[in-house]
């Protein structure tokens, strides 16, 4: 049994190879992308629009109204990444309906990445606010005693991020796997629900998570407490 | 475990990769959409806004002209009330007027009528008179009205004395014209001698006569020169004859306009 699609390997050559996890990532970036420019194609700026444009609509503003919530006054600053991030890894747990398909962020070099891009992009969107002297002197506080706790928080919640999901992910498709060895088809249906359930709320959590460490990055004069006690709420649901 | 840096980096870039391409093609399009429609929601509101607040000042502004032309509609009516009763009042007046002026047309006409009618009795009368006079003449005295008509104006001739006499006297003889001696009926030669023989012996003048007929002469024969008169006239019996039947006449006509006037007057009051 395969406990990575990063097992499942259709090219190499050297260092370089072609398996599952790359394979279904371009493929989730292929349906988002391609379905995007062929509802944005036709945007309706009047009243009435498609269907198709609604949902859209309805997906954008619910992102942005759930990073707003969090505490970044300027959602659409931060939409591109946050809600990148949530539509990948929703995505990824909403085609394991399809029979064959592997969920990339079943694999661990696909969740580190991602952590892997949280951790870089933290920082930056906190330079891009308070300046670099302004950014790093978040970890000198409240003194100067902190530094290497913030740090080790730094990676500790990067690493936690990633091996949070994949953690969620792996286990719902191994679970699949050993149940649709061992009982009858209907279980395993269910237990996909369950899965597709699960996947959208590590979905949910990996990108409000990464809002929370930007909001808390960018301003210090924001009360820290509302981000914290929600970072500690989606680590307690974990 | 193991963690396959290879896969990491290119997940890494994949992911890089698919958020410029979603922020292309996905949120850049849907925000523009939904910004341009906010702004289009927000204009269309703030039109509304303006729109509603022209509507309420034109609203206001043709309350107040309605209430104006209410105000002028009022005065024009109350002034053409009073015009219409002072229209009323001066064709009130202009009509008793015109029924006043008929009325007193209508008496004229009348008391002409009556004049008229006066006249024709008279005429009436004294050819009545003078055709029972010469009857009752004929038959009982066996004579002529003409001869005795003719023998009365020659005693009064006679009979002149004083002031009367010689004013007619000097006329006669200091006119140049004939004298006239005019008569209702046609008199006889014998009497136009006999009156010119007591002219000459009365006034002891030859003078030269003229003699006309004129039936609507009231008295019988008269004589005049120059503006003097002698004349034999029935005028006194006609007077009282008149009289009595003026007194029969003035009972009908004086009820017949009286009514007719009323009946005339009331369309115009009512």
């Amino acid at each position: 049994m395969r406990l990575s699609p990063d097992e499942m390997i259709f090219w190499q050559h050297g260092f370089f190879k072609l398996n599952a996890t790359i394979v279904f990532t371009w493929g989730i970036m292929l349906v988002l992308v391609i379905g995007s420019m062929l509802i944005t194609r036709k945007l309706s700026m009047d009243f009435k629009r498609s269907r198709w444009q609604n949902l859209l609509e309805m997906v954008v503003i619910g992102i942005m109204k759930q990073i707003e919530e969090v505490g970044l006054k300027e959602p659409a600053k931060y939409i591109a990444f946050l809600g990148s991030l949530f539509l990948f890894v929703a995505m990824a747990s909403l085609c394991t309906i399809i029979p064959g398909y592997e969920p990339p962020t079943g694999s661990l070099s696909t969740t580190a990445a991602l952590a892997l891009c949280v951790l870089i992009a933290v920082p930056l969107f906190g330079i891009e606010d308070r300046g670099l002297g302004g950014y790093l002197k978040t970890y000198t506080e409240p003194t100067i005693i902190m530094l290497p706790f913030n740090i080790i928080s730094e990676v500790s919640r990067t690493l936690a991020l990633a091996v949070r999901l994949f953690g969620n992910m792996m286990s719902g498709a191994m679970i699949i796997g050993i149940l649709l060895s061992i009982t009858p088809f209907l279980f395993p249906i269910v237990m996909t629900l369950l899965g597709l359930l699960t996947g959208m709320v590590q979905a949910y959590i990996f990108s409000i998570l990464a809002a929370v460490y930007i909001a808390a990055a960018i301003s210090s004069k924001k009360p820290k407490s509302t981000p914290v006690r929600a970072d500690q709420n989606l680590k307690h649901k974990t | 475990m193991p963690i396959d840096w290879f896969t990491v980096t290119a997940q890494a870039i994949n992911f890089l990769v698919l958020v410029w391409l979603l922020r292309r093609f996905l949120y850049k399009p849907i925000l523009k959409a939904i910004d341009a429609r906010e702004k289009r929601i927000a204009d269309e509101l703030a039109d509304a806004a303006a729109k509603q607040a022209d509507a309420k000042k034109e609203r206001d502004d043709y309350q107040q002209k309605n209430d104006e032309f209410d105000k002028q509609r009022a005065e024009l009516l109350s002034q053409a009330t009073d015009e219409a009763n002072k229209e009323k009042q001066r064709l009130l007046g202009e009509a008793r007027e015109a029924a006043d002026t008929m009325s007193s047309d209508r008496m004229d006409a009348l008391d002409k009528e009556l004049k008229n009618l006066n006249q024709t009795i008279t005429r009436r009368t004294q050819d009545e008179v003078f055709s029972v006079a010469r009857k009752v003449l004929t038959d009982l005295a066996d004579t002529f009205l003409e001869e005795r008509a003719t023998t009365v104006f020659i005693r009064q001739l006679r009979g002149m004395n004083g002031d009367a006499k010689s004013d007619l006297s000097k006329a006669l003889k200091t006119s140049t014209d004939n004298a006239i001696v005019r008569s209702a009926f046609e008199l006889p030669t014998e009497q136009q001698a006999e009156i010119q023989t007591a002219i000459n012996e009365t006034f002891s003048a030859e003078i030269d006569l003229k003699f006309e007929t004129t039936p609507d002469l009231v008295s019988g024969i008269e004589l005049t020169a120059s503006g003097n008169k002698i004349a034999w006239s029935i005028s006194d019996y006609l007077t009282s004859l008149e009289k009595g039947v003026g007194e029969l006449l003035k009972v009908k006509p004086k009820a017949k306009p009286e009514s007719k006037a009323k009946s005339q007057a009331e369309p115009l009051t009512s």
